[in-house]
């Protein structure tokens, strides 16, 4: 896949601009669970933030709460920032289980976001730019099932990218895939979300991912989660690799903080759904 | 102790049945053999059951003559309104209550406390409000296609994965598109079950109905030859409904492999 070359994506929204995500505040609940705890974060325009964090911290539903799927029981998520005349949907999610429709197409799930705002010629032409961008052209006739899921992880991030979103939220977009796609993909997701110059919120639970995705770091520790740590790394994303001893010094950092939350955590997950 | 010396058997067979065309047909067409040749051995008198050489020449002439279209093209027009207006409202209310709490508990309950009731027995019902012609047959059908709907439709509802109506949330999809888009085709294939029942439900509801105060009809037709014992008529106007009910499966059955080619 080529998927790092090529021109900027989309209508110069490329370098620095994209939405400010500001979160104050922040706390919530499920029946009595406290699962969020004064949670206070900025992710700058344009950047990446990966948000670290034991099983059943509360990073999905933070996910949610800043896209609008979760009210929040105290605090405010705000946004900032402004955003392309052809963005359709300004804060959009990619999803774990990719969440394909699986009685359409590739072509056509890419283009479901699409058809409330887009005549077909218009949509069309979208469809194809952002399925040559991730590769999948020849797939677009394709049904999900016929799909690997690192494929369909792909079309994932194309139906992402066709709405120009100024916001991508992501979570755990790997982690449903083998050790050598979740490799390949996260370069190009990391291409792909450089050129498209989004903010970006990119939630894990594989520090080596972290790392190599993240302008921010923010590590959570486990439920009620809070922020116990915010991580700058200055490389800039698309020249890292993944042996930079840097980056990897970084890894371990992270793993010292969270690794008795995660034990514990781990010994609590008996009512804790993913 | 013991030894094990030798090539491992096979034991992961069976479990799976597969749908043989040729199989179906195979035995229908093998039984009616089978019945007409008990018949000409004399196994079986003719006045006790009819050959089915003897019910397809009566066939023949009420075909040839035009009764049995008479009789046929009034019970489809029934089925088919009925079948319609019962499914068509079955599958609004039933999304309905899938989708709003508002109506969840309040119209399920309603369901619940009418669907058992036999609709049959709802006629005369019918026929005060619904007058004696098409109208009170229709409604019996309606009536009885309309519950099951519902029934499967909110069952289908339920069933769609909620990840994907939150991704069409995500994308910021207005309502309708929502239910356009990722409800209705995921509750679609537990419809199409639904269909399976309520057309099999539309033609028993088709026959009763068509027993009280009609003149045409399959049901009528019956009712008329069985009561001048003429068994020939009326196995000849049973055979039609059963060849009625295997025509509506295999029309479902295309209807589902086109539909649901995704799965
Ligand atoms: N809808 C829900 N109802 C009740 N509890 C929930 C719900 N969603 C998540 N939880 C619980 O909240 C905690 C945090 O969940 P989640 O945000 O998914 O964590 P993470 O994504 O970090 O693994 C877990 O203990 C989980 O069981
Ligand atoms: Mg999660």
């Amino acid at each position: 896949m080529s998927a790092a070359q090529g021109p900027p994506l989309s209508s110069g929204m490329s370098g620095g601009q994209g939405l400010r995500l500001t979160l104050r505040g922040i706390g919530h609940a499920y029946r009595g669970l406290q699962v969020l705890q004064d949670i206070d974060l900025t992710v700058a325009p344009g950047e990446v933030l990966a948000l670290v964090g034991p099983s059943g911290c509360g990073k999905s539903t933070l996910l949610g709460i800043m896209g609008g799927l979760i009210a929040p029981a105290a605090g405010v998520v705000e946004a900032h920032g402004a955003v392309a005349d052809d963005c359709l949907n300004p804060i959009t999610y990619v999803f774990q289980d990719f969440a394909l429709l699986p009685w359409r197409s590739v072509r056509d799930n890419v283009a479901l976001p699409l058809e409330p705002h887009l005549p077909r010629a218009a949509r069309r032409a979208r469809v194809d730019e952002v399925l040559a961008l991730t590769g999948l052209d020849a797939f677009a006739e394709a049904w999900p099932r016929e799909l690997s899921g690192g494929m369909r992880q792909r079309v994932g991030i194309a139906r992402a990218l066709a709405v120009r979103p100024a916001c991508l939220l992501m979570d755990e977009p790997l982690s449903a895939l083998d050790a050598q796609t979740r490799t390949l993909l996260l370069e190009e997701f990391a291409g792909l979300i450089a050129r498209a110059g989004t903010t970006t919120v990119y939630v894990t639970h594989t520090l080596s991912e972290a790392v190599r995705i993240g302008h921010e770091v923010a590590v959570m520790s486990r439920r009620p989660g809070r922020v116990r740590a915010l991580l700058r790394i200055d490389r800039p994303i698309e020249g890292r690799r993944a042996t930079d001893p840097d980056l990897l010094a970084m890894e371990a950092r992270i793993w010292a903080m969270i690794r008795d939350d995660a034990a514990t955590a781990e010994r609590e997950r008996v009512d804790a759904a993913d | 102790m013991r030894r094990i010396d030798g090539a491992i058997a096979f034991r992961g067979g069976g479990f799976a049945p597969r749908a043989r065309a040729w199989a179906a047909a195979g035995t229908l067409i093998g039984l009616v053999a089978l019945w007409q040749a008990l018949e000409m051995a004399q196994l079986v008198p003719t006045l006790f059951l009819p050959a089915p050489l003897a019910i397809g020449r009566t066939l023949w002439a009420l075909t040839v003559s035009g009764e049995l279209w008479k009789h046929l093209s009034a019970s489809l027009l029934r089925l088919a309104v009925g079948w319609t207006v019962g499914t068509v409202f079955g599958i609004a209310v039933g999304l309905a209550v899938g989708l709003w709490s508002a109506l969840r508990s309040p119209v399920m309950a309603v369901v619940a406390a009418l669907f058992p009731i036999p609709k049959i027995a709802l006629v005369p019902l019918f026929i005060i409000w619904f007058g004696i012609g098409e109208g009170s047959k229709i409604a019996t059908i309606g009536f009885g296609v309309f519950f099951p709907t519902v029934i499967a439709t909110a069952g289908g509802v339920d069933g769609v994965p909620r990840g994907l109506i939150r991704m069409g949330q995500g994308f910021g999809l207005p309502t309708w598109k929502i239910v356009r888009s990722i409800v209705l085709p995921g509750a679609l294939p537990a419809i199409l079950t639904g269909f399976r029942v309520t057309s099999s439900i539309a033609i028993v509801l088709l026959v009763a109905a068509e027993m009280i105060g009609a003149e045409r009809g399959i049901g009528a037709f019956i009712l008329a030859a069985g009561n001048l014992y003429d068994m020939d008529a009326l196995l000849a106007g049973i055979v039609v409904l059963s060849v009625l009910g295997l025509a509506v499966a295999w029309a479902i059955g295309v209807a589902e492999r086109v539909l649901l080619r995704w799965r």
